[in-house]
């Protein structure tokens, strides 16, 4: 209405986003995946080892539904062994960079001045070096497989984590509740655990599950220079290097590992953006 | 009398952040002396940026002085660790300016009330429980509101809250920052006048930092007149607001219109 000629009162902000659907979205396809994942041993048709000299190359039929690859194994077993690989090397690595990135991020938001400067110093230099990288360096000197493919993915995302962490700490811990939990007898242990970490986690969490679809992709490629997953467990990026050979004769083989990459990085990257929504509108993650 | 607090030649500066050849110096706190006997309550007054706060923060024991030295109860506070510091956060308590930001928002106001309880290890949990009920009925607040988060309540009962975790542990001497001017004119009132309740009932002293010499009029016994951290004046109420004798304090009286406004009645 515009009385007294005033113009109308501005229209509210727009409606907040659904973000419950997207969250629900992507932990559903992410569920889906990882229960096809873990029961990969009973729900796949054959041994993903086990070679068909015959049935080399054969298309996808009712006894192959994704038909069989160069050694005649049956990529439909191989993609839910390699998705298992696949998700356990992400998220664990993710887990573990979280493990350590909180701790050091929090301390180095809450105690700022020379804590803060060692442990950002410090991080800096991690992340100066090209992710790629770094986890080759690191394979080059541990030798490669999928526990070296995690740490190495675990210690490329401490510093991003962990800055994320210690931004958030910073700006919880300028709250007078922080300051008044101290005069309130508060240890900094107890201010830390019950106020500054749970005021500060929405935008890690956000991070994390973000940088878990980031994290399926460079394990991925890791495995298709051979640096991570060994021969003969399968894993989606070795998949993908076997089928480039015959992508003309036997698309196939290298189809379906690339759909179940896809499939996993969008059920993160759906449910981090849920998150992202959810808990940190002002971009702090980003 | 032997005085509960005395504060003598504080000195604070800060460095502000920057590359190391444009760090500036700001002096906060520059030689600061004062005294406040029990039961007393101390208006700290001055312009933004004078240093009332920090003087604020150094008395709690949250910011250490460069200089000088805060004394609680005969200690000196730098001095204090473990068990007798924790004794002495026990019985200093503060007050902050924002409502908004004092209270933990994933907290429940019960749990923030609670929380120096739980710190100081004051009573078995049931007796916790009903002190927190007891502190909400004593500040004029519903004790149904204990389970609410501070989102659902207003500034002036948000204010409350403060004030009740502030009391929760029983101290002697309670620091507070600007604790009505983020709040309504008609609200403030209310508060300040619970403040007086609580010094008469309860008989705490308190350090009430403010710009507003309304308020220190209303509130205190003494006032303490801070310019560019330094005490430019420093005596009882009526002596300094009928016979100032700095130009600075005679500047702040003038521009406050809101002396000549007679306070709200007091709430029964």
């Amino acid at each position: 209405m515009t009385t007294l000629g005033l113009p109308a009162a501005p229209r509210r902000a727009p409606r907040p986003r659904r973000p419950g659907r997207l969250i629900l979205l992507g932990l559903l396809a992410l569920l889906l995946l990882a229960a096809a994942a873990a029961a990969a041993p009973w729900l796949a048709p054959w041994d993903p080892e086990e070679m068909d000299v015959i049935g080399v190359m054969g298309p996808p039929s009712a006894a192959h539904p994704f038909g069989s690859d160069v050694m005649g194994r049956d990529v439909l077993s191989r993609v839910l062994f390699a998705l298992r690989a696949s998700l356990l090397v992400s998220t664990s690595a993710v887990l573990l960079s979280l493990l350590v990135a909180i701790p050091l991020g929090l301390v180095a938001g809450y105690f700022g001045r020379w804590v803060d400067g060692a442990i950002s110093r410090a991080l800096d230099m991690i992340l100066v070096l090209p992710a790629m990288l770094l986890a080759i360096t690191f394979i080059a000197i541990l030798g490669p497989g999928s526990t070296v493919a995690a740490l190495a993915i675990a210690v490329i995302y401490l510093p991003i984590l962990a800055r994320v962490m210690r931004t958030g700490a910073l700006v919880v811990t300028r709250n007078d509740y922080v300051l008044g939990a101290r005069a309130r007898g508060a240890s900094h242990l107890r201010v830390l655990l019950t106020h500054v970490l749970p005021n500060a986690l929405g935008p890690v969490i956000v991070q994390a599950s973000i940088l878990a679809a980031f994290a399926l992709q460079l394990e991925a490629g890791l495995s298709f220079l051979g640096l991570g997953v060994q021969p003969p467990t399968p894993s989606l990026g070795s998949m993908l290097a076997d089928g480039r050979d015959v992508l003309t004769q036997a698309p196939w083989v290298e189809i379906f590992p690339g759909l179940a990459i896809v499939a996993a990085v969008l059920a993160f990257t759906v449910l981090g953006e849920g998150l992202r929504q959810a808990f940190d509108p002002e971009g702090v993650a980003e | 009398m032997a005085d509960l607090l005395r504060v003598e030649g504080l000195r604070k500066t800060f460095t502000l952040g920057g590359p190391p050849w444009a760090r500036r110096r700001v002096v906060a706190l520059d030689g600061v002396s004062l005294a406040l006997g029990l039961g007393r309550t101390l208006g700290l007054v001055g312009e933004s940026g004078s240093g009332k706060s920090t003087l604020g923060r150094c008395i709690l024991g949250l910011t250490t002085p460069d200089e000088g030295s805060v004394t609680f109860d005969g200690t000196e506070v730098a001095s204090l660790r473990g068990r007798a510091l924790l004794d002495f956060r026990r019985r200093v308590q503060p007050v902050f300016q924002d409502p908004w930001g004092s209270l933990d928002p994933r907290w429940t106001v019960g749990r923030s009330v609670r929380e120096a309880l739980d710190c100081f290890r004051i009573g078995t949990s049931a007796d916790r429980d009903r002190r927190v009920l007891d502190l909400f009925r004593r500040v004029g607040l519903d004790p149904d509101l204990a389970g609410r988060r501070p989102t659902r309540l207003s500034g002036g009962q948000r204010q409350r809250v403060a004030i009740a975790a502030a009391l929760a542990s029983g101290p002697e001497l309670i620091v507070a920052d600007e604790p009505v001017s983020a709040l309504d004119m008609s609200v403030q009132a209310q508060i300040l006048n619970l403040f007086m309740d609580l010094r008469r009932d309860l008989g705490v002293a308190s350090v009430f930092v403010t710009h507003d010499l309304g308020v220190v009029k209303h509130v205190s016994d003494e006032v303490a007149v801070m310019f560019r951290g330094r005490l430019v004046e420093t005596g009882e109420v009526e002596e300094v607001m009928d016979r100032p004798r700095h130009d600075y304090t005679r500047a702040l009286l003038a521009a406050n219109p809101a002396l000549h406004v007679l306070p709200a009645p007091r709430s029964p």
